[in-house]
């Protein structure tokens, strides 16, 4: 993992007090509310539907189990609303037909940062000075300015791995981190790297989505896409370079960003971000980033060209951890002794072909902790589960966790012979649930349950959803599916890049539910990124699992099973979405029939 | 960063009495290069924040500085808000005007509270 150097502590410390400073002036009428939120969002403070929210960035999801723990200390004694505005919260939900309004939990997003949902805005000081004792902040994790760089969960570890994107996103955290001429753009900005052939950070979604590749002089490089997005216009990324030297990227996303600061537009929130103004100015926009490029190297004298020696300083604390040498057994005993667990233990054997994947180094594995089980919110971990995972992470794992893009936690350094010990383990603390990229592991957003923003509830659908699909059995059968909840149209649920996709929407302060099918994220099971499609009017929240349900019977009267089963987006894509639209439709039908 | 380098904080009486012999103002949406030619001329730019959660007057900055070489004063006015006076410093502005009301010294102290960045900038640029 990234250590921290001398000047990197300190500076989150000047950061924290700084803060502390704006809150004081806030608090004593210097600074008005005005002016003060953009100066909280910067580093992570929003206010929402009953209280403020915390978003702590993990830079490129990577987590120690000394973070953890800070991170489980703030869960459980920060996490907690006063008592009145618990009392308020819990009565306006309760009218919404909400029953759990759980309190002492972190929540891991999609952007593999976490968040708090019930810290006063008292203590955010105090808590941003905890996050400090172990090198963690808020910085640039809200607001318009680019936000925390995000990266393949198994970055490092891959087999399919071309470079590791780590030391280039650590490099990019740098320079982005309270860039001076980049703090106030259109709207907030997003980078996403990946270094490995499978796309596991959605990059294409992205404001700028980086890819690691060799040239055919076997040159590292990036392929470069810029104005990704999802929102109310969803836009997959246009590629603007297929390849470019590794150590002209800071200079080239220079040039992207400052033609976006110059030009974006800034009169309409909805039309700020970058993917408006490629889409609108198309190759006129990446004309100017040319040439922005080419001034910034040929007049700048190229001030961000990364020096070999300055990747190499960075690359190397991404080394592999010093693991414990074992008298490791081959690849075939250890598969025999797993077969032989497996077969005694038909959930380690479930969990083994779900949960666990490959490593580059033969003896190890990349396990995925799941956080997707009944009576959990998708992506939340109490205080107590954090905990348990810094063990986990400590005995089984060098010491290292990554929060995922999809919500989960993964293991990145697990011994093969360590896998049963680790499932036992797992297992006593609900960690275990054997559903990786099946069904019941969904995305889903806070909702309106908690955000200011949302027209509806995410979360008691999702719960409504994983309490219908509780059978291994059939979940296995499914396969794999990418279902994935937004409260609204700003999308932090990534509707659009479902393979089935739930978005909230208002309809006369009703909640009311569209169904989106065929979205990608850009993963290769799924297809090149691109937004599902409509299937019609929405339906009410009730009517949502018997909708899910419906396209999922549909999936299985269509799919063809000769030789290897059809995925559900196979058999969507081959079909098309006419008949699983009917089905839903059916429910619609048979609803009104009844009442 | 050097003390030395540090940029002018103005009262918005300050700026009313400061008189220089060329000054030229720019709108956030105005290109910089424009003043291309004789911009050797121009005692002082002032480049305008309508709000300050509006940040391309310092792309202006940077592009004048770098890109024009520009030597003169650069001046923010408009939105300015203590907390961005280091930012803007560090984007090439030499002197800003505060608002009404604010106190010059709660400026000051904002100087103090980083003793480095990560990013070189232009701030001993003048």
């Amino acid at each position: 993992m990234y250590q921290y150097t001398e000047f990197d502590k300190s500076f989150v410390r000047s950061r924290a007090a700084q803060f502390r400073g704006q809150l004081e002036r806030w608090q004593d009428g210097r600074l008005s509310e005005d002016e003060f939120r953009p100066l909280r969002l910067q580093n992570g403070w929003y206010v929402q539907r009953h209280a403020p929210m915390l978003r702590v960035a993990v830079p490129y999801g990577e987590l120690s189990s000394a973070q953890l723990r800070v991170l489980a200390r703030i869960a459980r004694e920060y996490d907690e609303p006063e008592a009145e505005v618990y009392r308020l919260a819990s009565e306006a939900q309760r009218k919404l037909g909400t029953l759990r309004l759980p309190t002492h939990y972190a929540h891991f997003t999609t952007r593999t940062n976490v968040q708090f949902n019930w810290i006063p805005l008292a203590k955010a000081a105090d808590v941003m000075d905890l996050l400090a004792s172990v090198d963690m902040h808020g910085i640039q994790t809200s607001g318009n300015c680019i936000r925390n760089i995000s990266c393949d969960e198994r970055a490092g570890v891959a087999p399919d791995e071309i470079a590791d994107p780590r030391p280039f996103a650590e490099i990019m955290r740098q320079w982005t981190t309270l860039h001076p001429e980049f703090a106030f753009l259109p709207r907030k900005f997003k980078i996403a790297i990946t270094g490995a052939t499978e796309d596991r950070a959605a990059t294409g979604w992205h404001d700028v989505g980086l890819h690691l590749l060799k040239n055919d002089a076997g040159e590292l490089g990036f392929r470069v896409a810029v104005g990704g997005g999802m929102g109310r216009t969803p836009v997959i990324a246009t590629v603007l370079r297929e390849f470019l030297p590794w150590d002209q990227i800071m200079n080239y996303i220079e040039a992207i960003v400052r033609v976006y600061n110059r030009y974006g537009r800034r009169d309409n929130k909805y039309k700020a971000r970058i993917k408006i103004l490629v889409k609108a100015e198309g190759q006129r926009y990446i004309d100017d980033v040319e040439e922005e490029f080419r001034q910034i190297v040929e007049l700048d004298g190229g001030p961000h060209t990364i020096a070999q020696a300055e990747l190499d300083r960075v690359s190397a604390s991404f080394v592999p951890p010093q693991l414990k040498r074992r008298d490791a057994p081959d690849s075939a005993a250890i598969a025999g002794m797993l077969n032989a667990r497996a077969a005694e233990h038909p959930l380690f054997g479930r969990w083994l072909a779900r949960n666990v994947a490959p490593h580059r180094d033969p003896a190890l594995r990349i396990v995925t902790l799941s956080f997707k089980r009944l009576l959990q919110s998708p992506g939340d971990a109490s205080g107590d589960q954090l905990d348990l995972v810094a063990g986990l992470a400590e005995r089984f794992s060098a010491g290292e966790a990554r929060v995922t893009h999809t919500q989960n936690l993964v293991l990145p350094w697990v011994h093969a012979d360590d896998l049963f010990a680790l499932w036992e383990a797992a297992r006593d603390v609900g960690l275990a649930s054997a559903n990786v990229h099946l069904l019941t592991d969904m995305i889903a957003c806070p909702g309106g349950d908690f955000c200011a923003l949302a027209n509806a509830r995410s979360l008691p659908v999702a719960q409504a959803i994983t309490e219908r699909y509780q059978d291994l059995d059939e979940l296995d059968d499914l396969g794999e599916i990418d279902l994935h909840i937004s409260g609204c149209i700003n999308s932090c649920g990534h509707h659009h890049s479902g393979h089935i996709g739930i978005l909230g929407v208002d309809k006369d302060g009703e909640e009311w539910y569209q169904v989106t099918l065929g979205g990608s994220d850009g993963s290769s099971a799924s297809g090149a990124a691109q937004a599902g499609r409509v299937i019609g009017p929405s339906f009410s929240a009730e009517q949502v699992p018997d909708v899910i349900e419906a396209i999922l019977s549909t999936y299985r009267d269509m799919r063809e099973s000769a030789g290897r089963r059809e995925a559900f987006i196979d058999t969507l894509r081959r079909v098309g979405p006419e008949p699983f639209k009917a089905a839903a439709n059916g429910v619609r039908a048979s609803v009104e029939a009844a009442a | 960063m050097t003390n030395a380098a540090r940029m002018k904080i103005l009262t918005p009486l300050d700026h009313a009495e400061s008189g220089a012999l060329n000054v030229v103002q720019l709108a956030n949406d105005d290109d910089p290069f424009t003043l291309k030619d004789g911009i050797a001329g121009i005692d002082r730019i002032e480049l305008h924040f309508p709000h300050f959660t509006d940040g391309r007057a310092y792309s202006q900055a940077y592009l004048l500085r770098r890109r024009l070489g520009f030597r003169g004063d650069l001046r923010a006015t408009g939105d300015v808000l203590i907390d961005q006076l280091v930012q803007m410093e560090r984007t090439g502005f030499s002197s800003a005007v505060l608002k009404e009301g604010v106190d010059p010294a709660d400026a000051a102290r904002e100087f103090e509270r980083f003793p480095a960045f990560y990013q070189t900038d232009l701030s001993g640029a003048v």
